[in-house]
């Protein structure tokens, strides 16, 4: 049922509007430096606990401005439009493809201007490059479909993180033990690839109940 | 009576519940003693709620299928009931931990676990609140509901494993059996599977009062009555 072009011609559309516009994406990366601006003026250099921590809850909120940015933007005639040339599922996997592109950027971003506020406590970089992309990917794929559920209401921004702060919490729960390993804290044989493996099995979760709720939402 | 049957089921086993709970012998472990005894009223809030999320989200699932309202008001009068049942879960649990743990909140996974559901379904109902059409407030309500609901169970599976299987010298949840449930004392079983069925049943009794009333409700609104 899903159509692969369909699916790169909506996305190609959404990433060209990005880079013309150029609205969404460096007002997102001003929100990025500014937080963790404040944050570092706040905290000093933290050392690897708090600053794990702290990397995460800033996701957190750059993936709900991200995504809230680039899904509540379009308005219902341009959603009737898209409603008439292409399907839900096309229409869905592709603004799941895009908010995950976005995410990525921004969480390298963050990441670097992290590194070089508040200090690099973690000893294996690569290790926590992967799982800083891994956490963009799950972050954004929850909140795309949240988002999907709150252009539905009213006051659409605020009831989005309401509705996604306690949903989020399993993933960044593991998120957060899983980039301990980073640090150099020892896990038992094979917990690392257990708790990656239970992010991933979400993430699948997750697209497969878009895919499968997101026709009923389309339906307006 | 042929469609009360269960009522009465109900109120029996509760107050089997109810007299040998705290008639019957109990087995003293560790600094539980007496208060062992809180079994039989903390669990089953956990079974009811979770039979009454699950009819929620079944009718929830019907909705979507064919949008008649009944399953709409089915779905979300059973998520109200069923996040009154995971506060007294939560409150009986927290009272049960002043007493054999020292504080009423010890970062226990079950403790996260119930706190979680109770946002869920508390942004569930700010969802209804936030919505004005009656039908996309149906549908929209269902996706959630689905989408809540899928997530909470991995919540509940993966929270435990997250306090046991981290770090290899680590404690894991208290050895408590009343929590783990696997190692249940015969003696205990007796009143404990009864406690669960009757304490499901109320739920589900006051559940379907619930949306009894809110049908009147209606009716009144429309004029109907």
């Amino acid at each position: 049922m899903p159509h692969p072009t369909k699916i790169i011609h909506l996305l190609k559309k959404d990433i060209l509007l990005e880079l013309r516009q150029q609205y969404a994406l460096y007002g997102i990366l001003l929100y990025v430096a500014s937080t963790i601006f404040v944050l570092y003026m706040a905290m000093g250099k933290p050392d690897a606990e708090v600053w794990n921590g702290l990397f995460w809850m800033i996701q957190l909120f750059i993936c709900v401005n991200a995504v809230a940015k680039s899904f509540l933007q379009d308005s219902k005639e341009r959603m009737l439009y898209f409603y008439n040339i292409a399907g839900p599922v096309d229409f869905i996997l592709s603004k799941l493809l895009y908010n995950v592109i976005i995410m990525l950027v921004m969480s390298f971003c963050s990441l670097l201007i992290f590194c070089l506020l508040l200090g690099t406590p973690m000893q294996n970089a690569g290790l926590y490059i992967g799982i800083t992309c891994l956490g963009g990917l799950s972050l954004s794929l929850v909140f795309t479909l949240l988002a999907a559920i709150a252009s539905k209401a009213r006051q659409q921004a605020a009831l989005l993180a309401i509705l996604g702060f306690p949903l989020i919490i399993p993933q960044i729960m593991l998120l957060v033990r899983l980039s301990r390993a980073a640090f150099g804290e020892v896990f038992r044989a094979g917990a690392t690839w257990k708790i990656a493996g239970l992010l991933v099995g979400l993430d699948v979760m997750i697209v497969l109940l878009s895919i499968i709720l997101f026709p009923f939402l389309w339906k307006d | 009576m042929r469609h009360n049957w269960w009522k009465i089921v109900s109120v029996i086993l509760l107050l089997y519940t109810f007299t040998a709970g705290f008639l019957t012998p109990v087995p003293d472990l560790g600094n539980l003693h007496q208060s062992i005894r809180n079994l039989y009223f903390h669990v089953p809030m956990w079974s009811a709620m979770m039979t009454l999320f699950s009819v929620s989200v079944f009718n929830a699932v019907r909705y979507l299928r064919t949008p008649d309202p009944r399953y709409d008001l089915l779905s979300s009068r059973y998520a109200g009931t069923g996040m009154l049942f995971s506060l007294l879960g939560l409150v009986t649990g927290m009272i049960w931990a002043r007493y054999s743990w020292g504080e009423f909140w010890s970062n226990d996974p079950k403790q996260l676990g119930t706190a979680i559901a109770i946002l869920i379904y508390l942004a569930y109902g700010v969802l209804r609140n936030s919505i004005t059409d009656l039908d996309k407030r149906g549908r929209v309500s269902a996706v959630y509901n689905i989408f809540a609901y899928c997530i909470l169970f991995p919540t509940i599976f993966i929270l435990p494993r997250m306090v046991q299987s981290l770090h290899p010298g680590g404690q894991g949840v208290e050895g408590n059996p009343g929590l783990g449930g696997d190692n249940l004392d015969p003696i205990m079983a007796r009143v404990f599977f009864p406690a669960m069925i009757g304490w499901s049943l109320l739920a589900v009794w006051i559940a379907t009062l619930q949306v009894r009333y809110s049908v009147l409700h209606e009716k009144v609104l429309n004029h109907d009555a």
